[in-house]
């Protein structure tokens, strides 16, 4: 079991690695340096723009040195909590990003929960009425929602909300609590509008999570032992809840590691439909303006969230599977 | 005395039948495979035809119809068929200075096949101006708009055409990028196993485990500006690729592994076959239409792919026409409320997506030689 934990764990370290330098990679992709950029971004707006200041930053960043250091430069910044500076908002990249990281990953987390909540009794469901008209129906949608990519679908409701509803659905806060600090009544604006673009983002997980568990469910009702506990007398409700349904939950905890990427990638793009305040917008706006810090370090923390997240769940299937933690599968 | 088995005509045709002919038998079966079969090939018949079936240079701009919406096809005049548009006339609105249209019933132009329009080379070789539809006695930018037109005034119709074009071949050409790059590394991880099955393996978990979005924007984000239309397309296959072979590496470094212990290769191995003889002689025709059917799965991915790049302007930029392309002028509840038929371009990217579901689908079901 430590075993499986510690593999897991290096792993989970290694990715982490590998994501800082892709994001190294794409803060340097962009010609010339960040420091050019900037100038010319500066005397484009400013008159008296001082060659010391782009010397000191140029050290700072150790841009006249081979690639390697200024990575290891950055890095040690990143674990000072020193990400970079914004050009674009000529402000340092954390101030900048605030609690859009707690946004994106309050999104993320209802998402995977609404997924999770919706997915578990249909995939029951399914399962037990194969070939209802129900599990026909629930089929279907769940065909349409892996076909229909979650960026369109807000996109439809944006405009049916507005034809029918004549409402806006976007963002997270209603207007008066927009820019207000936080306060109980900002909280519950919060989860007012957090199931739609939640339901949206998680669409087509959902659809992938009802078919991995009614076909892991079919599977286990076959088995002889759920037919010796129906002629034991067993009623079917706790018959199906008690042990084919405990077996069929594994995917359940085994997809986080899929559904995280799957779900932060799609946060990004519906945010960005939508206009809701998370990382997504932010990222956009900074490719779009070339500052590349505040981007690569978006890229990072999202990178970070799902590599976290997919840990978590590693952990969270040792518990629940016990032909893991008796180390009886590699 | 075991009774006899008699071997029935149809029983014999199963038993000389190839793969192929398998697969295809068991196919035809699956009825909703077979209808998204028939959408997939239409929609390869748009983009061998989009010129012809476009009646209007998708790139001209005609400044006094801007943001028309769609204007129907009358097909009967005084109960005779004789389809036809009404001519229409643009004004400023001047009080909420959005321009209205106003068609004229007494002014009717007359719709007819095979008309003349812009030139253009059918199939990129045989030179023409003939076009599906067309109007007479005026120019079709200036009367036919089958589904309106978008904030620059060019025909809606005649972009999806061509976009159609552009993102269904994007997603054919990155899918056979990530299909080389697919079956070379997954056939070396499952063919050789060890370390370097370990390093492909790490390296498959790792790009997985990574949200494809951000990285893509990050990446296309980074494309010169100065790129040409055509450069940029290349570029955009080959990073949506950078991610799309891991899947395909999966499936064929499994079918590697469970082959590898079969007796016909062994059989092969004994019989002195060099190793290239055995993987391309013997594996890989037996896991083709496995192969085959993963990668017709993956195709919508990728078609969503640049279809998001694009949305958000990281992807194709114009002038390249594609859906994406033309999704971006939806960017916000305004535009939506106002144009409602600039998102008609998400009608083809969900049928495709959903057609190529099906039919992939149906593949895999009639590749697998347990399925029933």
């Amino acid at each position: 079991m430590l075993a499986y934990a510690a593999r897991r764990l290096v792993l989970a370290i290694f990715t982490l690695w590998t994501v800082t330098v892709l994001s190294f990679v794409i803060i340097q992709l962009p010609p010339g340096d960040f420091v050019d950029a900037y100038m010319a971004q500066l005397s484009a707006t400013q008159s008296n723009v001082s060659e010391q200041h782009f010397e000191s930053l140029r050290r700072q960043y150790a841009l006249d040195r081979p690639m390697y250091v200024q990575y290891l430069k950055w890095m040690s910044g990143v674990f000072s909590g020193d990400f970079g500076t914004s050009m674009m908002w000529r402000k340092s990249v954390l101030d900048v990003i605030g609690d859009r990281l707690a946004m994106t990953m309050v999104l993320s987390l209802g998402a995977i929960i609404l997924t999770w909540a919706i997915a578990l009794p249909i995939g029951i469901y399914s399962a037990v009425r194969q070939y209802s008209i129900g599990d026909y129906v629930f089929t279907f949608i769940g065909f349409v929602g892996l076909g229909v990519p979650s960026f369109l679908l807000a996109l439809v409701l944006m405009y049916l909300g507005f034809t029918l509803f004549d409402s806006d659905i976007g963002g997270l806060f209603s207007p008066e609590y927009q820019l207000e600090p936080w306060s109980w009544g900002k909280v519950k604006d919060l989860i007012y509008h957090l199931p739609l673009p939640a339901i949206i983002i998680g669409l087509s997980g959902t659809a992938e999570l009802i078919r991995v568990m009614r076909a892991n469910l079919l599977d286990e009702l076959r088995k002889p032992y759920v037919i010796t506990a129906r002629a034991a007398g067993m009623s079917e409700r706790s018959l199906v809840l008690k042990y084919p349904v405990r077996v069929a939950l594994n995917p359940f905890a085994s997809t986080v590691g899929y559904l995280l990427p799957y779900i932060l990638s799609g946060s990004v793009i519906v945010s960005v439909v939508l206009g809701l305040p998370t990382l997504g917008p932010l990222l956009l706006g900074s490719l779009v303006a070339q500052d590349m810090f505040l981007a690569g370090t978006i890229v990072m923390m999202l990178g970070a969230l799902t590599v976290i997240g997919t840990f978590l769940s590693d952990l969270l299937l040792m518990w629940i599977d016990p032909r893991i933690r008796f180390g009886m599968v590699q | 005395m075991a009774e006899e088995h008699v071997i029935t005509d149809s029983e014999e045709r199963i038993f000389v039948a190839g793969q192929m002919q398998l697969m295809w038998w068991r196919f035809r079966k699956h009825r909703v495979a077979v209808v998204a079969t028939f959408v997939v090939v239409a929609f390869y018949v748009v983009v061998l035809a989009a010129d012809f079936l476009a009646y209007t240079d998708p790139n001209t701009t005609e400044a006094y119809r801007l943001l028309m919406p769609p204007q129907p096809i009358r097909f009967f005049d005084n109960g005779s068929f004789r389809p036809h548009v009404y001519a229409v006339s643009g004004k400023r609105d001047l009080k909420t200075f959005k321009r209205v249209y106003v068609a004229d019933p007494n002014k009717k132009l007359t719709v007819r096949l095979f008309a003349r329009g812009y030139k253009y080379k059918l199939l990129g070789f045989i030179r023409t101006d003939r076009h599906l539809i067309g109007v007479e006695g005026a120019t079709a930018a200036e009367s036919l708009f089958l589904l309106g037109t978008d904030e620059k005034g060019r025909d809606v119709w005649s972009r999806m055409m061509v976009a159609t074009r552009t993102s269904l071949t994007i997603g054919l050409v990155a899918v056979a990028l990530s299909l080389v790059l697919g079956v070379f590394l997954g056939g070396i991880s499952g063919f050789y196993g060890g370390a370097i099955d370990s390093v492909i393996q790490r390296l498959i978990e790792i790009l997985r485990s990574i949200p494809t979005i951000p990285l893509w924007m990050g990446m296309a984000a980074a494309f010169p500006r100065e790129w040409s239309v055509e450069q940029i397309y290349f570029a955009i296959t080959i990073v949506i690729a950078l991610r799309g072979w891991t899947g395909l590496a999966r499936e064929v470094r499994g079918r590697f592994l469970s082959l590898r212990e079969e007796d016909f290769v062994t059989a092969a191995d004994l019989a002195g076959c060099s190793r290239k003889r055995i993987i391309f002689r013997h594996m890989i025709p037996s896991f083709q239409s496995h192969i085959i059917a993963a990668a017709t799965l993956s195709i919508p991915a990728m078609i969503l792919a640049e279809t998001a790049l694009s949305y958000l302007g990281l992807g194709l930029r114009p002038p390249a026409i594609s859906w994406g392309v033309m999704l971006q002028q939806v960017q916000n509840v305004e535009a939506v409320a106002l144009s409602p038929w600039l998102l008609v371009s998400a009608v083809p990217v969900i049928v495709v997506t959903l057609a190529f579901n099906f039919m992939g689908d149906g593949l895999r079901d009639a590749a697998d030689p347990y399925g029933i």
